[in-house]
């Protein structure tokens, strides 16, 4: 398995040894060690290997992730896994803002709580938030699922599109055009095989409420401006 | 009825004028603010207020069909492993597919391509139609992210993180429902018919500090081989220039509020963020400052519209300049030849501004099907290729007549200005005087 140590090895030599299997199956894993929050590791990965990073990264890791399985062991700075196509990546304690901003694909999994927009502008991704989720969650939230099993911030889902939103706890307050669902068989099924993909077998979905966009500030209507 | 005294000529209110007058009763009438394209149109000093002075005794003039007057730049020469290589100073701003047609899209690449420059995507992705005729394609990098995936950022020749622009400095942008076609649905991740609202800040970083480690990412992801450049509206050129140095940019785009817009409220195109002319030489001081200037190159947009503008540019320390109304003009829009189509639309050729609505007679500013099959990719790409040929030629006959080998060595000490506000703003002298107005900072 090769080891990249970040402490002896440019960040460069990693993401090129990375981007060089692009497209190319491999049964190999990789391992990072002293990551020491290093920014933009593992970025712009196209192949379906695993990497294991043994420690806290910095901004971006697991950027524009295609196909790879990246667990990140310890904590992520903003942005982790942003604009994320497909693959999964696993965060074992806390990520901080921005988590899966605009990602369109794949699995985020965050083992512990997530800070202020997380998912902002996502656009297929599914989030699975164990812990908390900070304010101004998932604004402009145009497709995807956001699951979380704490509680969630000021200003849920604020101007968001058909993104759909599955909290456990309470939910601090809803934002503009955000508005509590009902859960329908099809809501049901889909959340036990998110909880299912994420490793999660003591939750019931059941246990959650939906939330999703009322669909009044889709088109411009100047007797909507207040809600601005 | 006859009076029996003279009568005065009834007489207009200068500021209630008629244009005026006319926006506060469509206001009264409808309840939401004016939404148009394009740029402002109000009279600001531009560069027809700067005139070059020409060689005679002092200076020596080239020949203008015998000695060589180069045009080449490159860009992206500061960190990227693969700058790019253009043989005009002249590109093509960003546009989006959503705003602009698919034909429209292929017409500007090909254009481009023929006259060997670069075209560049816009909010809303990046088409087939522009990758596959675009030899050289600027990737926009958009707060949006409508359409950002790592395979096209991977396939472009250089990315553009577009921190603003000129028509709207700090405004996000909106495409309204009526151009929203299953395509453009599709390629932005939104339902057919909504009206689509562009963020006006990026969602995963703010401010210059974490640029720098949002520029490092898109580095790492393309193994430091594409040239990034920052694009910034004309708001604070001087620190908006040196911060984008500072954060990390290999080419910075300046776009003055002359620079068009797809749509966004009247008030803020015509009431936010300075003319082209203003911003020039703040930025180039910047650079100059930082010991940058050519080696982070300047690209200046916002009205540029012949080869004397791109000449002025340049002396003023641009590295090249940028085109997107006039590039629209020379493949098709508000032609005259659909002049009853306009007046159905309630206005005329040259003033047809609105864009947003998708009804553009000329095929270019509209996602319906019928409309845009008026735009022939092939013959508009050329009409585009003769006018950046143009273009080229005449700033190349300026730079010849001031003694200039390459166009990069036209300088301000070769112009001089019509009016004080215009000598101010471009830092050259008042013609006739050695009066610079304004010397003493920024």
């Amino acid at each position: 398995m090769p080891v990249f140590d970040l402490a002896t090895t440019e960040l460069r030599n990693l993401n090129q040894s990375l981007h060089a299997i692009s497209g190319n199956t491999t049964n190999e894993d990789f391992e990072v060690i002293n990551p020491r929050g290093a920014h933009a590791i593992a970025v712009g990965i196209d192949a379906p290997v695993d990497v294991h990073i043994k420690g806290s990264v910095g901004y971006y890791c697991a950027g524009m992730n295609e196909t790879a399985n990246i667990t990140v062991h310890g904590n992520a700075g903003p942005g982790v896994a942003e604009n994320m196509m497909s693959g999964k990546v696993v965060i074992k304690g806390d990520a901080s803002q921005y988590a899966g901003a605009t990602a369109h694909g794949g699995l985020l999994v965050i083992e512990g709580n997530a800070a202020s927009r997380c998912g902002i502008s996502m656009k297929g991704i599914d989030i699975v938030v164990k812990g908390n989720i900070g304010h101004m969650s998932a604004f402009m939230a145009q497709s995807g699922n956001l699951v979380v099993l704490g509680d969630a911030g000021d200003a849920l889902g604020d101007s968001l599109y058909e993104a759909r939103l599955f909290v456990r706890g309470e939910v601090k307050s809803l934002g503009a055009d955000c508005i509590k669902k009902d859960m329908r068989p099809e809501h049901l099924e889909l959340l036990a095989k998110l909880l299912e993909d994420a490793g999660i077998s003591d939750v019931k979905p059941d246990e959650f409420t939906r939330y999703g966009s009322a669909r009044q500030l889709y088109n411009f209507n100047i007797d909507n401006a207040d809600a601005y | 009825m006859s009076h029996k005294h003279p009568v005065t000529t009834p007489r207009k209110s200068a500021t209630f004028d008629d244009y005026t007058m006319s926006e506060i009763r469509r206001a009264a009438a409808t309840g939401i603010y004016d939404i148009r394209g394009s740029g402002a149109k109000r009279k600001v000093p531009h560069f027809d207020d700067l005139l070059f002075l020409g060689a005679s005794m002092s200076r020596y003039p080239l020949e203008g069909y015998r000695e060589k007057c180069e045009t080449a730049v490159t860009l992206g020469t500061r960190f990227a492993k693969k700058p790019i290589e253009l043989k005009i100073p002249i590109t093509i701003a960003g546009m989006s597919f959503g705003s602009l047609s698919g034909p429209a899209k292929e017409a500007l690449g090909r254009g481009a391509t023929i006259a060997g420059t670069s075209t560049t995507t816009g909010d809303g992705g990046m088409t087939e139609e522009e990758r596959g005729h675009s030899e050289t394609l600027v990737y926009q990098y958009l707060p949006s992210r409508y359409g950002m995936n790592p395979r096209d950022l991977k396939r472009a020749d250089a990315i553009e993180i577009v921190i603003g622009q000129g028509a709207k400095p700090g405004g996000g942008g909106m495409l309204l429902g009526q151009k929203i076609s299953d395509r453009v649905a599709h390629m932005r991740n939104l339902p057919k018919g909504i009206d689509q609202r562009s963020a006006c800040r990026h969602p995963d970083w703010t401010g210059p500090d974490d640029l720098e480690i949002k520029i490092q990412e898109l580095r790492e992801i393309t193994d430091w081989q594409k040239p990034i450049f920052i694009k910034v509206g004309g708001a604070r050129p001087y620190y908006d220039v040196a911060l984008a140095v500072k954060a990390g940019a290999d080419v910075i785009v300046l776009d003055g509020m002359q620079g068009g817009t797809a749509a966004t409220q009247e008030v803020f195109i015509e009431h936010v963020g300075q003319p082209t002319l203003a911003c020039i030489r703040p930025a180039v001081k910047a650079l100059q400052d930082m010991g940058m200037h050519r080696k982070v190159q300047l690209i200046v947009s916002g009205g540029i519209r012949n080869g004397a503008d791109v000449a002025k540019a340049l002396a003023l320390g641009a590295d090249a300049v940028s085109i997107g109304t006039a590039a629209l003009v020379a493949i098709g829009d508000n032609d005259p030849k659909w002049e009853d189509e306009y007046n159905a639309l309630g206005t005329t050729a040259g003033a047809y501004d609105d864009w947003h609505e998708g009804r553009d007679p000329a095929g270019i500013t509209t996602q319906d099907a019928d409309l845009m099959k008026r735009v022939d990719p092939i013959a508009a790409g050329r009409r585009l290729a003769n006018y950046l040929k143009v273009m080229t030629l005449e700033a190349q006959t300026i730079a010849r007549a001031c003694g200039k080998n390459h166009v990069h060595n036209l300088e301000p000490e070769d112009l001089c200005a019509l009016n004080i506000e215009a000598a101010a703003m471009a830092g050259v002298p008042l013609a006739g005087t050695n009066w610079v107005p304004g010397q003493g900072g920024f």
